[in-house]
């Protein structure tokens, strides 16, 4: 089991993975993570499921490659197996009709929240989506976007393509009437929708992605402020409302073991290959 | 020959044999056991201080009945393969209680040895057979025909493994469900490996998938599958035993600062995935050089222990004094040889953080006792504008655990205790569903190997008569009896 049966390269260091998993992929819904152990003696890794098939199995991440272990997953190739893979984690997503929902999608985050985009548009919603990303060779899924939304918004950091930026999302609301806001991405980013939408009271969901150890409430490493009260990112969340989220408290706990991440890197990077000896 | 010498405190006889320790000052720079077992000859020379009680007061000091005496006189024939033999009757687990149970509380405090002088040191002897064993290399009891049912036990911990053990034994097909991708619950996540090797742990787990127990890691229960769907599945009978693995906090303003553990987070990251290690292993840990473990159990002194091991020095903070210390008095002696520095009556007020959100001190108050409760526990009151301030750039939360709440919310109408989200269940382990049983420290709270085996033990007979006498749900069972 944990074969890997499909890898799509999605952008520069971006990667999907489609895992046989049959019991985790019977069980997945929308909003959900994995906790991934690439080889044995590896760090567990959470990573949002990106789609499931029952009938076939198998579940789907994707995952950006920023230290040690993500760059070690980036290795593995199509039948490659992984040591081990947990899930589905957290709560799932509400998905309802609440009439028309905007999905934001930031970074390696867009497909998840294509997810998420399914399942509001299964429920009967009208489906707004919005890919984010530093530029245009970041964007992927653009056409699945297209398939599964009513609208489609591009933006860019760097204005390559699409909006420059997320400000246009103010313009957004102001011409059109929201329910409901998904947002996934970078903790700067979904705090940055959150305020947007904030004036417009706009009921905003973020998927949060604190440091987690076991992803099944037994550590508390995954604490965040919410409303004024701790929570557990693993087992209450991982999806929290944007405008009681405490953002910068987040942002500085992400950040509490740089130093070890970036040493972890190099010293992999160095070594040029991955320790469990495949190549 | 033993029962009839004189019982004077000179008499040899009175005192127990030294167990061989790593002097403190080697121990504390690494993670290798602290204590190194007997010899054949140190077993032998202790077994013979047993005087083979006819009515053996011992024995009712174990919660699992082994029958003490009967081992030591193995080990005193040399018949050591006989000696596990006999433990294994009743504890599937010995090279790990003979290394962390508290024996001086149970079987050893009852030993009539004890009364003039040291009891008979039984936890060591049950090492001394079960290392024996490990190198001999484990019998494996025949398998029993099959009962046809199937049970479905949930946490990979203490009480877990015993009852998968004692109803396969039984002839039941067990699969046994750990969320995380090693089993062994606080034995191979919390208890650390200088005080239990983690290669021993294993090798009991092995031994209880050798048995026959068909063991499945990475399957969170309640999310994976709920205890309804497991009975719908077919499952005839379903023992919980996910442990006391939620962490308490203090509360105090400034507990999300970088630097802040939880003794959970600080034991998984160095025990279970090896953080002492790294950057060999990929998880890191961050330990500054003055660590501040506040608690006084156990789970403080383990977390003390390894702080000391990866460099720092440690103050323990405890809101009582130290004739209250929860912790076992072995490991309180263990931490002190090795530097551990106490700081008793105080409790933390407030936590400051640096401008990058590390922690870098600590506001604390200090306490007075009162007087003792019900249970003869000292109370504890601060002492008004008492406050000190230390500097800290690690803090470890050691105050207690409380059930994971993740079966419990995902399983309607099983009954908790509102208190504490202990399940609630009867002698025997059965909760208020129908063929759902609980035990360990998810029903009794954090508490200790023995005790939760114990319980695995209790549930897994009360399962057995459940299954093969009344049949769940008030079937009669098919295959007869
Ligand atoms: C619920 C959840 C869902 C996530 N979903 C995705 C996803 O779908 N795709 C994706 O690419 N990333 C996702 N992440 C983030 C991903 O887990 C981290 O990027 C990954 O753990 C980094 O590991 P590393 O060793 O490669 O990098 P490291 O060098 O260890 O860390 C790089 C940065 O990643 C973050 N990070 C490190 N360790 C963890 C950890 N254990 N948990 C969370 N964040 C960590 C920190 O901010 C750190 O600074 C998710 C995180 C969470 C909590
Ligand atoms: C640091 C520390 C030191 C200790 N030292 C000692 C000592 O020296 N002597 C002593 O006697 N006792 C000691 N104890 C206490 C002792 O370890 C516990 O009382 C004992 O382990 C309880 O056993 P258990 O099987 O009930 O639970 P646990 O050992 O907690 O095992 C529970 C298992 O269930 C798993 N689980 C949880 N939820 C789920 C789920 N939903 N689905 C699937 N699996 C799940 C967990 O991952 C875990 O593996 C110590 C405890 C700690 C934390
Ligand atoms: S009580 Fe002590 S002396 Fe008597 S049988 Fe038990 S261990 Fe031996
Ligand atoms: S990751 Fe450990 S409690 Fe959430």
């Amino acid at each position: 089991m944990y074969r890997i049966v499909s890898k799509e390269r999605l952008a520069h260091k971006q990667t999907l993975f489609e895992v046989e998993a049959p019991e985790i992929a019977a069980k997945a819904q929308p909003g959900q993570f994995l906790i991934v152990i690439p080889t044995e003696g590896g760090e567990r890794v959470p990573l949002t499921i990106c789609d499931y098939e029952a009938d076939k199995g198998t579940v789907s991440f994707a995952f950006h490659e920023v230290g040690k272990t993500t760059k070690e997953l980036g290795t593995f190739e199509k039948g490659d197996r992984l040591f081990n893979v947990t899930g589905p984690l957290g709560n799932p997503s509400q998905i309802g009709k609440y009439g028309r929902v905007l999905c934001v999608g930031g970074g390696i985050m867009i497909a998840p929240v294509l997810l998420q985009a399914k399942a509001m548009k299964a429920a009967g919603n009208h489906v707004t989506t919005v890919l984010g990303s530093r530029s245009e060779e970041f964007l992927f899924m653009r056409e699945k976007a297209a398939s599964l939304s009513d609208e489609v918004h591009l933006a860019t950091d760097d204005g390559s393509v699409g909006e420059k930026g997320l400000e246009f999302l103010t313009d957004l609301l102001k011409k059109e009437r929201f329910d409901r806001c998904v947002v996934m991405g970078p903790v700067v980013m979904m705090k940055m929708v959150s305020e947007i939408t904030r004036p417009f009271n706009l009921p905003t969901i973020v998927s949060l992605t604190p440091i987690m150890i076991d992803g099944m409430g037994m550590c508390g490493v995954c604490r965040v402020t919410v409303g004024g009260n701790m929570l557990f990112g693993c087992v209450d969340g991982p999806e929290f409302d944007g405008h009681l989220t405490n953002f910068d408290e987040l942002i500085k706990r992400q950040r509490t073991m740089l130093p070890e991440e970036r040493l972890s890197s190099i010293l992999w990077e160095n070594k040029g290959r991955c320790k469990c000896g495949r190549n | 020959m033993e029962g009839t010498e004189e019982k004077t405190a000179s008499n040899p006889m009175n005192v127990d044999v030294e167990m061989p320790r790593q002097r403190p000052k080697e121990r504390v720079k690494n993670f290798k056991e602290v204590a190194l077992g007997y010899t054949e000859e140190m077993a032998i020379q202790e077994a013979r201080r047993c005087m083979q009680c006819k009515n053996p007061p011992c024995i009712k000091g174990c919660p699992v009945d082994v029958p003490i005496p009967s081992f030591i006189d193995c080990i005193l024939q040399g018949k050591y393969a006989e000696g596990i033999a006999v433990i294994k009757t009743k504890n599937s687990l010995p090279a790990v209680c003979g290394r962390v149970c508290p024996q001086e509380g149970q079987c050893q405090m009852n030993c009539v040895r004890g009364k003039k002088g040291d009891p008979v040191n039984i936890g060591r002897l049950e090492r001394f057979l079960a290392d024996w064993e490990r190198e001999h290399g484990a019998q494996i009891p025949e398998r029993t025909p099959s009962t046809g049912k199937k049970i479905a036990v949930i946490g990979g911990g203490p009480a877990g493994l015993t009852a998968a053990a004692d109803l396969v034994k039984m002839g039941h097909a067990v699969t046994l469900f750990e969320a995380l991708h090693v089993a062994g619950g606080v034995l191979s996540y919390g208890i650390p490996e200088f005080r239990l090797p983690k290669d021993i742990v294993q090798k009991e787990i092995e031994y209880v998938q050798k048995l026959g127990v068909d063991l499945r890691l990475g399957n969170l229960i309640g999310r994976i599958h709920t205890i309804p769907e497991l009975m719908e599945q077919g499952y005839h009978a379903i023992f919980i035993s996910s442990g006391a693995g939620l962490p308490q906090w203090t509360g105090c303003p400034g507990e999300n600062l970088g630097g802040i553990y939880s003794a959970n987070e600080f034991l998984i990251r160095v025990n279970l995935m090896k953080a002492y290690n790294f950057p060999e292993q990929d998880t890191p840990i961050r330990i500054g050089k003055h660590v501040v473990v506040i608690g006084g159990g156990n789970v403080a002194m383990d977390c003390a222990r390894i702080s000391m091991r990866l460099g720092a020095k440690v103050c323990l903070n405890y809101r009582r004094s130290r004739t209250e210390l929860p912790a076992r008095r072995e490991e309180i002696e263990n931490a002190e040889e090795e530097g551990l520095m106490c700081n008793f009556l105080n409790a933390p007020a407030e936590f400051y953080g640096d401008e990058k959100g590390w922690v870098r001190s600590m506001r604390c108050t200090c306490m007075e006792l009162t007087e003792s409760d019900e249970k003869g526990r000292q109370g504890v009151k601060p002492i008004a504008c008492s406050d000190f301030e230390v500097d800290a750039d690690t803090i470890i939360v050691a105050i207690g655990q409380t059930p994971n709440p993740i079966i419990q919310r995902t399983t309607a109408g099983l009954k908790t205790d509102p208190r504490n989200g202990t399940i609630i269940v009867d002698e025997d382990g059965r909760t208020n569903l129908d063929g759902v049983f609980a035990g360990g420290d998810v029903a009794t709270g954090a508490a200790t190997v023995i005790s939760a085996m114990g319980a695995g033990k209790r549930a897994a007979k009360a399962m057995h008569e459940y299954l093969m006498n009344e049949g769940p749900r008030g079937e009669r069972p098919s295959t007869g009896n």
